[in-house]
Formats: C-alpha cells, sequence, structure tokens
C-alpha cells in the first residue's frame, strides 16, 4: 500500500515535471517565433507583426510575414519534430545513444535523389519546386531500404552495431556517385544542390508544409501509440521478448516509421543532421527515458534547435544567410564527439 | 571475473598462434610479382592517353630521352610525373592504412572515413576563399594541415575514452568530424560561390602530381616508409594486443605516437596530392594480410608495392573508362571500397 503511493507520488512528480519543461520549452519556442518573425532584411517591430498577423498590416508587411517568414518558420519547427522523433525511435531500439537518421544514409539518399533530379532532368520539364522533395523522399527511402539489406542477417536478424556501420558504408558509396555527377553540372545548376546538401530552409512556401503534414500526421501517432513497446525494447532483447513482445515486427515498424518522418522531414528542408541526436539526449537528460514523456519533450527540443539554427543563421551574417543544417551541425558535431568519449560503443 | 580472465587468456594465446603464421616465401614472391607488374603497369599507362605512344617509345623516353621529340616530351613532363605520383599516393595510402590497423588492431581504419579527406576539404575551402592565389605548395600545405588536423581530432577523441579506438569508435568519431568539416566547407563554399571548384577536389586527381610537387613531398614520403619499415616489428607486436606488447619488451605508447606521426605524414601528403579518395587504406592491407600473413615486417613492404601498382591501375581505368574525359578516380575505387568495406562490417569487424 505504502509502496503503491510512493510510485503515484513519483508518478506525480514525474508529471508535474514533464508539464514544467514542456511549458518552458514552449515558451522558448514561442521567443524564438517572434525573434524571427522580427529579424531579417526588412525589420518589422513585434507590435507591427502583431497587427499584420491580425490582419492591419500593409500589403507589403502581409506579403513577407505570410508568404516568407512564417512558412519558413513553421516548416523548421514541423522538420525539427519529425527529426527528433525519428532519433529517439532510432536510439531507443537500437539502444544506441548514438543513432541518428543521417546515419541510417537518410540524407544521403535524399542528396544522390536531387543530384539526379537536377542532372536528368531537363529544365522545365517538371516543376522543380514539388518535385524535388518527391525525388528526394523516394532517395531517401530507397538508401534507408539498401541499409537495411544489407545491415539484416537471416539468422541474427538485424544488430544495430551492423546497421551503422552500413549505414557509413552505403553512405560512403553514394557520396562517390555524387561526385561523379556534380562535375558533370553546370555551376548554375549546382547551387540549388550545394544548397540543399547545406540543410538551407530559404526557399520554402506553404506548399512544402502541406507536403510534409500528412507524414506527420500520419506517423507522430503511430509512434506515440507505440510508447509502451518502445519502453520495453529499450530495456533490451531478451527483457523485451519474454515479457512477450514480438520483436522484430515490432523493430520493421517502428524503423519503418522512423524513416518515414526523417526521409519526409530531410525532403523539404534539405539536408540537416544532428538534429536526431541532440534532441533526444538532451530531452533525456532533462526528463528520463519513459517514452511517454520522453517523446514529446524530444519533439520539442528538435522543433526549437532547427528555428534556433534557422534563425541564427540569418541574423548572424545578415544580408547574406547561413543555411540552418550548417548552423546545426556546428552546435552538434562537437556535442556527439562529446558523446562518443562518453559511451561504451 | 576469474572465468571471463581466462577466456581472454584462451583467446589470446589462440590468436596468437593464428597471427604469427607470417609467410616469407609468399612474401618475396608477391614483392617480385608486384614489382614486376608494377613495372609493366607504369608502361602500360604512360603508353596510354590522348596520342598514342607505344610502348618502344616508352622505353626509350625514359632511359634515352631526345628533347626534340614531342612524344618524348609528352612522357617527360606529363605522363611520368603522373604515374610515378599515382604509385607514390597508393602507396602512402597503403601504408598509412596498414599502420592504423595495426596500431589499433581496427579492421576499418582507412584516411578517408576517418575524416582526413574532409580536413582537408575544408582546409583547401579556406584557402580558396580567403587566400586566393596561393600558390600551389601553399595549397598543398593547407590541405596537409587539414588532414593532420582531422587526424589528430579522431584519433583524440578515440584515446580519450578508456576502451580507447574500438572500430566502433573510430568510425563514428571520422563520421562526425566528416559531416562538421563537410558543413562549414559547403557553407564557406556556398558563400563565397566555390561550391563547385571543391566539389573537383572532392573528384579525387592525380594530374597534380607534376616534378615539382614530386620533389617536395618525395623525401618526407621517403623517410615515413623508412619509419615504417623500422616500427614494422613493433607494430606486429602491438597488433597482437597491449597487454602482450609490454610483456614482450615494447613502450606502446612511444610505438603509437611514432606511428601517428607515419600515419599523418603520409595520409596527409596523399591526400593533399589526389583529393578525397578513400578505401585504398583498407582494401590493400587487408589483400596483402592475405596473401602474406599477420607480420607486418612483411605487410608494409608489400603494401608499398601493391599499393603503387593498385593506384596505377586505378588510374589507367579512370583514363580509359570514358576517354577523352576522366572519370573521377575517388568515385572508380568506391567501387570496389564500398562492397569490401560492407563485407567486413558484415564479419561484424572480426579477422584482423
Amino acid at each position: 500500500m505504502i509502496e503503491h503511493m510512493s510510485t503515484s507520488k513519483t508518478e506525480q512528480k514525474k508529471k508535474r515535471k514533464f508539464l514544467m519543461i514542456t511549458a518552458i520549452c514552449f515558451i522558448l519556442l514561442i521567443l524564438t517565433f517572434i525573434f524571427s518573425m522580427n529579424t531579417g532584411a526588412n525589420s518589422q517591430s513585434p507590435s507591427e507583426v502583431f497587427q499584420t498577423l491580425i490582419g492591419n498590416g500593409d500589403r507589403q508587411q502581409h506579403l513577407i510575414l505570410f508568404e516568407f517568414r512564417l512558412p519558413r518558420i513553421v516548416l523548421s519547427v514541423l522538420v525539427g519534430i519529425g527529426l527528433a522523433v525519428s532519433g529517439c525511435v532510432l536510439q531507443s531500439i537500437s539502444r544506441n545513444a548514438l543513432a541518428e537518421p543521417g546515419l541510417l544514409g537518410i540524407h544521403a539518399g535524399a542528396g544522390l535523389a536531387i543530384l539526379m533530379f537536377v542532372s536528368f532532368v531537363p529544365v522545365g520539364v517538371l516543376n522543380s519546386t514539388y518535385f524535388t522533395p518527391v525525388f528526394a523522399l523516394f532517395g531517401a527511402l530507397f538508401s534507408s531500404f539498401l541499409v537495411y539489406r544489407f545491415a539484416h542477417k537471416r539468422n541474427e536478424g538485424l544488430l544495430p552495431m551492423r546497421l551503422i556501420l552500413t549505414g557509413v558504408a552505403v553512405q560512403a558509396g553514394i557520396q562517390a556517385a555524387m561526385i561523379v555527377l556534380t562535375i558533370h553540372l553546370t555551376p548554375e545548376r549546382y547551387e540549388t544542390v550545394a544548397y540543399w546538401l547545406a540543410g538551407h530552409i530559404g526557399t520554402t512556401s506553404w506548399d512544402y508544409i502541406l507536403a510534409l503534414l500528412p507524414w506527420l500526421i500520419i506517423f507522430l501517432p503511430i509512434v506515440y501509440g507505440k510508447v509502451r513497446v518502445l519502453n520495453i525494447l529499450h530495456l533490451g532483447d531478451p527483457l523485451a521478448i519474454s515479457l512477450g513482445t514480438d520483436l522484430e515486427k515490432e523493430r520493421k515498424i517502428l524503423i519503418g516509421a522512423a524513416v518515414c518522418l526523417a526521409a519526409s522531414s530531410v525532403s523539404v528542408s534539405g539536408s540537416i543532421s544532428f538534429v536526431g541526436l541532440i534532441a533526444p539526449h538532451l530531452a533525456k537528460q532533462l526528463i528520463g527515458s519513459r517514452h511517454e514523456y520522453y517523446l514529446p519533450i524530444s519533439a520539442l527540443l528538435g522543433a526549437l534547435l532547427v528555428l534556433l539554427g534557422d534563425t541564427i543563421g540569418r541574423v548572424i551574417l545578415a544580408p547574406s544567410e547561413i543555411p540552418a543544417g550548417l548552423v546545426v551541425a556546428v552546435i552538434g558535431a562537437p556535442y556527439f564527439l562529446y558523446l562518443l568519449t562518453k559511451s561504451n560503443v | 571475473m576469474s572465468r571471463t580472465k581466462n577466456m581472454t587468456e584462451q583467446d589470446s594465446s589462440q590468436t596468437i598462434k593464428v597471427k604469427t603464421k607470417s609467410k616469407p616465401i609468399t612474401g618475396v614472391l608477391v614483392l617480385l610479382i608486384g614489382i614486376i607488374g608494377l613495372i609493366f603497369a607504369i608502361g602500360l599507362s604512360i603508353s596510354f592517353g590522348a596520342a598514342d605512344i607505344d610502348l618502344m617509345t616508352v622505353w626509350s623516353a625514359v632511359f634515352s630521352f631526345n628533347g626534340d621529340l614531342t612524344s618524348h616530351q609528352i612522357i617527360q613532363e606529363i605522363r611520368l610525373p603522373r604515374v610515378l605520383g599515382a604509385a607514390i599516393i597508393g602507396a602512402c595510402f597503403s601504408v598509412a592504412g596498414a599502420i592504423m590497423q595495426g596500431m589499433t588492431r581496427n579492421p576499418l581504419a582507412d584516411s578517408g572515413l576517418l575524416g582526413l579527406n574532409a580536413g582537408a576539404a575544408f582546409m583547401v575551402a579556406i584557402s580558396l576563399s580567403f587566400f586566393p592565389g596561393l600558390s600551389y605548395q601553399y595549397f598543398l600545405f593547407f590541405s596537409f594541415a587539414g588532414a593532420a588536423m582531422s587526424t589528430i581530432i579522431v584519433f583524440g577523441i578515440g584515446s580519450m575514452s578508456r576502451l580507447g579506438l574500438t572500430p566502433m569508435r573510430l568510425v563514428l568519431a571520422g563520421a562526425a568530424v566528416t559531416a562538421l568539416l563537410t558543413s562549414l566547407s559547403q557553407g564557406i563554399a556556398i558563400h563565397f560561390d566555390l561550391e563547385q571548384d571543391l566539389a573537383f577536389w572532392y573528384a579525387g586527381d592525380v594530374s597534380r602530381a607534376t616534378w615539382e610537387n614530386l620533389e617536395y613531398m618525395f623525401p618526407w614520403v621517403l623517410i615515413a616508409f623508412i619509419g615504417a619499415l623500422f616500427l614494422s616489428r613493433s607494430i606486429t607486436l602491438l597488433s597482437l594486443g597491449e597487454e602482450i606488447a609490454i610483456g614482450l619488451g615494447q613502450r606502446p605508447t612511444l610505438i603509437k605516437i611514432a606511428g601517428f606521426i607515419v600515419v599523418l605524414i603520409l595520409a596527409g601528403i596523399a591526400v593533399s596530392m589526389v583529393g578525397a579518395v578513400s578505401f585504398v587504406g583498407l582494401l590493400i592491407p587487408h589483400l596483402t594480410r592475405f596473401l602474406v600473413g599477420h607480420d607486418y615486417r612483411w605487410i608494409i613492404p608489400n603494401s608499398i608495392v601493391v599499393g603503387s601498382l593498385f593506384m596505377v591501375i586505378a588510374d589507367l581505368c579512370a583514363r580509359m573508362m570514358n576517354p577523352p574525359n576522366e572519370t573521377p578516380i575517388g568515385a572508380l575505387i568506391a567501387v570496389i571500397g564500398v562492397p569490401f568495406f560492407l563485407y567486413i562490417a558484415r564479419k561484424g569487424g572480426k579477422g584482423l
């Protein structure tokens, strides 16, 4: 009885902590949002922004906010959520603190697909705004499928370590293929690819958001519905099996969901790595590894990270812009290396 | 506890038995065949090109040079330095890979996978954007510095943990350093409109080897090779495990530092000369180990010969595949390298 009370007490405590962290994340997100709305080539004061948002601004203000800044901000947030949740899932199922969507070849595959689009589809045949994300999505799905196939052994199943090594190998192969295509391109055409590779959320529109939203709407609930499985998988294979989990099946579903989330995010945002690594880690340090809490917090942190990256990139060397992916990598890679020195791989 | 200790002892005694199996006769044989093959491949590579030159002319151009003949001039000024450069670069990559694999007992060690290429590319991007118009020697120096920088970061991070440089850790550190430096150089390139210049550097290009550059790098390479041969016995012992090496009177830290410097010089020079070429340092040592056994006194000299031969053939293929265009040599080697990497990764990193 006493024990029960104490567990429910810690449970309550945890819930309170979760709500508090969520609230703080939201506040930070909103602050960044306001800051991001105000800054840029054409600076506007918060009250002007507010006036425009409720429909009292002039046409130019309206155009800047609704057609340029707002979609960009919303897209950053959505991409951050997608990548962070994908990273969470991958880390939990591989029980490897260093797993990341980029390591599964998702970014490389999408990059190659975009390069192929730019190289082989003549200008004007297909609308590049709409079709590059489609190509990138297929590229990402294809390369992660390749990694999965190569890493999978019939009698041993899917070993996390092999998955990551295979990912590195496939990435190296894809990069070699990209080099061959790159040197045949004209500089102007290559520029699009270069921007994409650097993770530049510059040229965006509401259409991109509409393209990404369905993926998030479908796969986020699937992942969230599996929090119990994730909690069990996180404990280790033997325990998970003894608790009656169909390991292979659940793992496949979850990997599929993680890949779809990351691939769809990357296809609209460009290659942004390390978000799927940092956000889950910070979340775990803040709230622990109960997935009910851990998933939403990492989603929020991911959103915050990408939005901050994009905003910093716009501000720091204005008027020229630094791609968000670069900013995130500069923060993320040292953190990754730090984790590497601590981890037991 | 005691059981695991027992097991490791058993394991290591077993590995000693397996690993000390060296094959001197095969070693000499491979060395001889390799050298003959190398001479033949060099001749073939010189004779192939936009202007067709037969093997006899190649012979006379090298050994009785006549400055009035165009074909002799082409050979002396363009093709000979190029093919010699390819050979030396191949040898550099292979020996560096062999030493890394032996020292860290890591079957996946390779300069490209450890972030050296990205480091060099980063410094190339910096030198192209901030100091345009630098002379070629400085340019080489920059990329060498970049390669050295990333080597130090990757190995530093690897050895900072108590488990040492496990294959996984080395590969991950390399991947992270690559991701960071690549995005930084991508950013610099976008800012200064250099995207494709950098891409060309990445493609790898053997034609940068001119007599001048060769003269520049040759003494260093020679010193490093001698150092590598000098270290080879210690590396063999180190590859059996650190405790065993200590027990046999070796000083692992000293050997590692010396080996690291040799790797730095060789891989740094190779990367700065040829650009981003991966997998040579992975493939060749594995191949020679398969041929001559696990004794590094045989692996290293054989790696020099086999690596040279491999690179000369790769360069020849790159020029032959789609003339007059050259296929990027980095991509060509990756075609063989990626499946091989997958194969080793699938074996679970065993077999060293």
